[in-house]
């Protein structure tokens, strides 16, 4: 008895568990929950920093619907949502495989920026000297070479001298947009190194401008799904990822997995920054891919790495970003609190895996979960 | 009751009186909803100087909230076309874009929307693209330079009264972005400022090759200091060089906004563009059914080239009237920047600069194209509203040039 008492004292107020099993309804419940509370509180933010809505609380609805205006209230911006969430979605897919391998690409950025270098370089030397299919094909070809070149650097590294993958993709990025900026000012005399639009190698269009795109980002997210889940090559990632030990045992010759994977996610940049190059821009800057590299990483993530359910979460950043800009224009508030607004949400979905994953026992809770199972 | 009733109504008819008379009015002022598509937002110093000019002529203007819409943030890429396209669809029947890299893709959406007049700062084709509803525009920043200069002179003056000179002549120093000719417009300017009062000045200009790096210009302006500089002056957008300044108590003119409250001992003086007339130019015009001038060139008169107030204590003695008599004259249009016919004022391998030819078309090959020197003196921004102007005199080292 006296044990017991001494034990409950020392007791914390309450501890973590990891969760055995959710089903996955519950999940999918916890989930909208959390991110309707995440708007919730987003709307809580928005009131107490613009001061506009606090002069007429009503306007707070016209904060909710920017959500829906940004991304759905015409049909260019219904375009322009899809193209948007398309380029996200195929740099989504690329981080993918090598993810699955447990391989931290976070070199996305970089690989497809130098994609886009590669495509815009052949535009701007051979633009007008071959006819433009050969033109579109070279920039093709030079958009994947150069994404695969970009993967493949820290890829070897890891094969044969086991270099740290996270820390090579995040230093390859560095080195990308130093590679654009000298060829800016290399290509543009006048010292203002901007290129603007060139007039050569733009992707043809169908329908809308933005249709052929979409669709290679669809086509782009079948394919993946079926190379990863119903081709060797899937399994022998999927092995790879669960434990390099056992890969091995079973016969896997690991490096050359992993400088596959690698070949082909810096392929699938290659691909993106080429939808860049030459579908929307024709330009390159040392924006030119904005951070989406990095964004993809998550959207991955939260996808569990599945290339059907990262529809859901591409579509879900792309809405978010679309809505907080018009958030910005319509409320009129400085540039930095569509951020705040993503910042928020965002951080109550991955805050909400936690919560999927483990669940909190609290001191007087656990004792009862005890006592009960004692009973068992 | 029926007594609060007959008030209510009596002070809803007087309202509705009063909305009556203004209605039409309003009505005409509706006709013009403008658009401002922002490179980055607030949070730059180059974008807050374009949002202040818009809200100081939506003020001017009696503009409603509804009639000015800012977009904050687009980038120099597909994304300002989708976003100029947008402003469209709001009814915006002008759109104005800051960004130099904005105006190819602005382009796309005028040739699409003959209707709506599209006007882009800092931009070059608006001459040669044959759109009659593009724009260009800029300000004659180069006087507010040469005004600012000669600020920087008479410090230096003062300085080798005092006997502080750290060399045999005076030494200034000046923190760039790119070798492109707004920036060596902006610098020879502000030399040859500098050189009207204090004849034996020499300047060191040293490149970043970004428009905003606060590390890069801090430590360009550090090692300027180091080579001997006596005053340090920039064209970039970050606090980096005048808190260098600030630091080693060397005297700095700025660019873009005062710099005052963080550096008492140091700023003397900045010039900056006030793009506030440009906004109420474009929106009177368009308002009235006129044209827009292709390209548009702000000047001192115009009230688009300012200074800020001089800070007395660090400035040499007399600056703020030396600077009044001097923006007379530039207003009356006697005097010109440039000037080619003074003997040994603009020099080039010593010889005087008779003839140039300036790059004021746009062209793959960026060939020199236009006769820019005639009747003494160098013709900027005239041909064009963007600086061209991007010869390199004597008196100016280049510390580096790769970018």
């Amino acid at each position: 008895m006296r044990v017991k008492k001494a034990n409950a004292v020392q007791e914390p107020l309450f501890h973590l568990a990891k969760r055995s099993e959710i089903a996955v309804w519950k999940a999918w419940v916890i989930r909208l929950a959390v991110i309707l509370l995440g708007f919730i509180v987003c709307g809580l933010a928005a009131f107490v920093l613009i001061e506009k809505l606090q002069d007429d609380p009503s306007k707070i609805v016209d904060f909710y619907k920017c959500f829906y205006k940004g991304a759905f209230s015409t049909s260019r911006k219904l375009w322009k949502f899809l193209k948007n969430m398309a380029i996200l979605q195929c740099i989504s897919l690329a981080v993918t495989p090598a993810f699955r391998m447990r391989f931290w690409n976070i070199g996305a950025e970089g690989q497809t920026l130098v994609s886009v270098l590669g495509c815009i370089a052949v535009a701007f030397y051979l633009g007008g000297t071959v006819p433009a299919g050969v033109l579109l094909v070279l920039m093709f070809v030079a958009a994947v070479l150069c994404g695969m070149i970009w993967a493949l650097i820290p890829a070897l590294f890891k094969a044969r001298w086991n270099t740290n993958e996270t820390l090579f993709t995040l230093m390859m990025n560095y080195v990308a947009t130093f590679l654009v900026s000298y060829f800016l000012i290399v290509w543009v005399p006048s010292g203002s190194s901007t290129l603007g639009k060139l007039n050569y190698g733009k992707l043809p269009s169908f329908g809308h401008d933005y249709l052929v795109i979409i669709l290679i980002a669809l086509i782009l997210t079948i394919g993946l799904y079926i190379y990863l889940k119903h081709s060797k090559h899937g399994y022998e990632i999927s092995v790879v990822g669960e434990s390099v030990r056992t890969a091995q045992y079973s016969g896997i010759n690991v490096k050359k997995v992993i400088i596959r994977t690698m070949a082909v996610s810096g392929m699938l940049c290659g691909l993106s920054g080429f939808l860049i190059g030459a579908g929307l821009d024709q330009s390159v800057t040392t924006e030119s891919v904005g951070g989406q590299g990095f964004t993809a990483i998550m959207v991955s993530w939260l996808a569990k790495f599945n290339p059907l359910v990262m529809l859901l979460t591409s579509g879900l950043i792309s809405l978010l970003n679309s809505g907080a800009a018009q958030i910005s224009q319509d409320l009129n508030v400085n540039g930095a609190f569509p951020d705040v607004i993503t910042g928020i949400i965002l951080f109550f979905i991955i805050g909400c895996e936690f919560f999927i994953n483990y669940r909190i026992i609290f001191r007087k809770r656990s004792q009862s979960i005890l006592n009960k199972e004692g009973v068992k | 009751m029926k007594k609060y009733l007959a008030l209510v109504l009596v002070l809803v008819l007087t309202v509705s009186l009063f909305a009556g008379c203004s209605a039409p009015k309003k009505e005409e002022a509706k006709q013009v909803k403008l658009g401002v598509i922002l490179l980055h937002s607030e949070n730059s110093t180059y974008d807050m100087n374009f949002i202040n000019g818009v809200m100081e002529a939506k003020k001017n203007l009696g503009l409603s909230d509804d009639q000015v819409i800012l977009v904050r943030d687009i980038p120099e890429s597909q994304e300002c076309t989708d976003a100029a396209l947008d402003l469209v669809d709001e009814g915006c029947n002008i759109i104005f874009a800051n960004s130099f890299g904005h105006e190819t893709y602005l382009l796309e959406a005028a040739k699409k929307h003959p209707e709506v007049q599209f006007c882009h700062a800092t931009g070059t084709m608006a001459h040669t693209a044959n759109l009659s509803n593009f724009h260009n525009a800029f300000a004659a920043i180069y006087e507010g330079r040469y005004l600012a200069g000669v600020a920087a002179g008479m410090k230096l003056n003062e300085i080798k009264e005092a006997g502080n000179l750290k060399g045999e002549v005076p030494l200034m120093g000046y923190v760039g972005a790119f070798t492109y000719a707004e920036v060596i417009s902006g610098y020879t300017s502000f030399y040859l400022g500098a050189k009207s009062v204090c004849p034996d000045v020499k300047m060191k200009v040293q490149f970043t090759g970004s428009w905003y790096d606060e590390k890069e210009e801090k430590s360009a302006a550090e090692s300027l200091i180091a080579a001997g500089a006596d005053l340090i002056s920039q064209h970039a957008d970050s606090m980096g060089a005048p808190t260098a300044c600030e630091n080693a108590n060397i005297p700095n003119v700025s660019y873009n906004g005062s710099t005052v409250d963080s550096c008492p001992n140091t700023f003397i003086v900045a010039s900056r563009i006030n793009w506030a007339p440009y906004f109420e130019y474009i929106v009177n015009q368009t308002k009235n059914g006129e044209k827009i001038a292709t390209d548009w060139t702000g000047t001192i008169a115009t009230g688009s080239v300012v200074l800020t107030d001089v800070n007395t204590k660090a400035a040499a003695e007399g600056t703020v009237e030396a600077l009044e008599a001097l923006k007379k004259e530039f207003t009356a249009g006697t005097k010109h920047v440039f000037d080619t016919a003074t003997e040994g004022f603009i020099t080039v391998g010593g010889e005087a600069l008779t003839t140039y030819m300036a790059d004021v078309d746009t062209d793959p090959d960026y060939k020199a194209d236009t006769e820019a020197v005639a009747d003494g003196y160098f013709h900027e921004s005239e041909k064009r509203s963007a600086p061209y102007f991007d010869v390199k005199i004597d008196g100016i080292e280049l510390v580096n040039t790769a970018f």
